[in-house]
């Protein structure tokens, strides 16, 4: 979806979405690494709808997804890092922090 | 030394920074992002080969002066990047930054949080693909990227123009920009507009540009829908003369004009006021900046009044403060002129380019209104017909949840608020914070 106006002088790195390996460059944010991927972020809890996040700034809180480990990560401020595995949508077991 | 704490790292944060510092202070400045700027003046990573002057055009020089004045202060202030605060009791703060949690008091706060884009929901606009319009210059500045490979720029904006031209200068496709204001005429008829001519015709010249690149610019439109199966293929509109167009993009940027981050202030216990111009709710404060014992505001976290204003009321800000510590006279009238003038243009911008509110009663019944908890604009209207007495915005979110979701009515709030009166309150924490950090609340921060 994201399409890069200028290549950053970075290196690839590899992380997968969903256990599918994806290639981002070092420096993007995680939702720019998902985004230049794919279509979507992650899909809503309520609705199960696909989301690709919507401010950018840290406002909307509709960026975020889960790494391993059923951590949550707002994708639009956390920088994407090697081998990290993302998840599209929310882990099977309450983990007691879905506020 | 008093302990001046300020709260964002944008113009105004920046500004309060380096005039405090200035007078001999070490302020604390405690900003949400890891690098200065705010959003406006965002500067990309040193590994983005980002041409900037490209970019920011004619407000280069401005934002290189912002980041050249941080850096000669930085090592004379305590900067805490991605520090955020999420919640204020008394004259404590509660940070959780890169350290875990912490607390910190003030003798003085400067709070210059900021906006973001306000937004009317539309059918279609929670599709991946749709993106605030702040978000699309973000995706630029910060990411080096473009929110689609060819985006429609639709709201009620003059920052519709600026954004477009931004991606258009960078050589991205535009699909076209679309603006449901009657521009020119109300253009034309706004007087307040005279109080920064400059700016005028630096909007009207993004909008020949434009048009010359064959870019599609229209005004006075009415969106109908945001169109695509499980992402963005098409906008769907009625043009000035009552003619249905569609539009086919990729990506959507949407903004109707920007709105105070007030959530922090809220908890500090400043007052609001409406402000019809605006349609939303506006701090109180003195002409300088005052709102409260010990507690000050600046930028556009306090009213809406763009780059400049931010700049010049930071310094106001800091200069009040000065003065109420008894560490120098009263402020620049000079400046609190500047920042009066500069907020009064805004309002005329926020008149000419008005917040359609009308619009949100046509609003289809099975329209998201809430992102987070995927609350229909149905919904609200059901709830509040089976409502005895007063139907009040905290109450319908209490009802619905509309709004009680992570953003905190953020991003619904100004619509909820068409539909049922009353302001949104804020609540700690005001950003969605990690549960071990609540249990650590009373630790220190290191020295």
């Amino acid at each position: 979806m994201f399409v890069r106006a200028v290549e950053r002088g970075s290196g690839r790195i590899g992380f997968t979405v969903d256990g599918k390996p994806a290639f981002a460059s070092d420096g993007d944010s995680l939702l720019t690494a998902i985004l230049t991927n794919g279509g979507h972020l992650r899909r809503n809890e309520v609705d199960d709808q696909p989301r690709a996040g919507f401010c950018l700034m840290g406002a909307c809180q509709d960026c975020w997804v889960w790494l391993a480990g059923a951590e949550r990560a707002r994708a639009c401020t956390t920088p994407v890092a090697p081998g990290m595995q993302v998840s599209t949508i929310p882990p099977q077991f309450p983990t007691g922090d879905n506020g | 030394m008093a302990e001046v704490v300020i709260v964002g790292g944008g113009p105004a944060g920046v500004r309060a920074a380096a005039t405090l510092h200035a007078k001999g202070l070490r302020p604390i400045l405690i900003d949400e992002s890891p690098r200065v700027g705010g959003q406006g003046y965002r500067a990309p990573a040193a590994d983005l080969p980002l041409d900037m002057a490209r970019i920011m055009e004619s407000q280069h020089a401005k934002h290189q002066a912002l980041h050249a004045d941080f850096s000669a202060i930085r090592d004379g202030i305590d900067y805490r990047p991605q520090t955020l605060v999420w919640a204020i009791q008394d004259r404590i703060l509660h940070l959780s930054g890169a350290g875990g949690a912490s607390t910190q008091r003030f003798d003085a706060l400067i709070v210059a949080t900021g906006a973001m884009d306000r937004v009317m929901p539309m059918p279609g606009w929670t599709l991946p693909g749709v993106f605030t319009l702040g978000a699309a210059q973000v995706a630029l500045k910060d990411q080096g990227c473009f929110i689609g490979r060819r985006t429609l720029f639709c709201g009620s904006s003059p920052l519709l123009a600026l954004a477009a031209t931004q991606y258009l200068e960078m050589e991205a496709e535009v699909a076209a920009v679309c603006d449901t204001t009657p521009f020119v005429e109300k253009l034309l008829a706004a007087p307040l507009l005279a109080n920064a001519p400059g700016t005028v015709l630096r909007g009207l010249g993004y909008l020949r540009r434009l048009s010359r690149a064959g870019v599609p610019v229209m005004h006075g439109v009415d969106l109908i829908a945001i169109e695509g199966e499980g992402r963005v293929e098409a906008l769907v509109l009625r043009d000035s003369r009552g003619a249905e167009k569609r539009i086919a993009c990729d990506a959507v940027a949407l903004g109707y004009g920007l709105k105070p981050e007030t959530q922090l202030a809220d908890l500090a216990g400043v007052e609001f006021a409406y402000d019809s111009d605006f349609r939303s709710w506006i701090p109180k404060m003195d002409a300088d900046g005052r709102a409260g014992e010990a507690l000050y505001l600046a930028g556009d976290g306090a009213t809406i009044g763009g780059a400049d204003a931010a700049e010049a009321s930071g310094q106001l800000a800091a200069q009040a403060v000065l003065f109420d510590l008894g560490l120098s006279g009263p402020s620049d009238p000079g400046l609190r002129r500047r920042v009066a003038r500069l907020r009064r243009f805004q309002k005329g911008l926020a008149r000419a380019f008005a917040w359609p509110a009308a619009r949100v009663h046509k609003l289809p019944d099975d329209v998201t209104l809430c992102r987070c908890e995927a609350v229909s604009v149905g919904e609200i209207r059901r709830a509040m017909d089976q409502t005895l007495g007063p139907v009040e915005a905290n109450r319908v979110k209490a009802i619905t949840r509309c709004g009680m979701g992570r953003c905190q009515g953020r991003v619904c709030g100004p619509t909820l608020q068409e539909l049922a009166a009353g302001r949104l309150r804020g609540q700690a924490p005001i950003k969605p914070v990690a549960l071990s950090i609540a249990s650590v609340g009373s630790a220190e921060p290191p020295a």
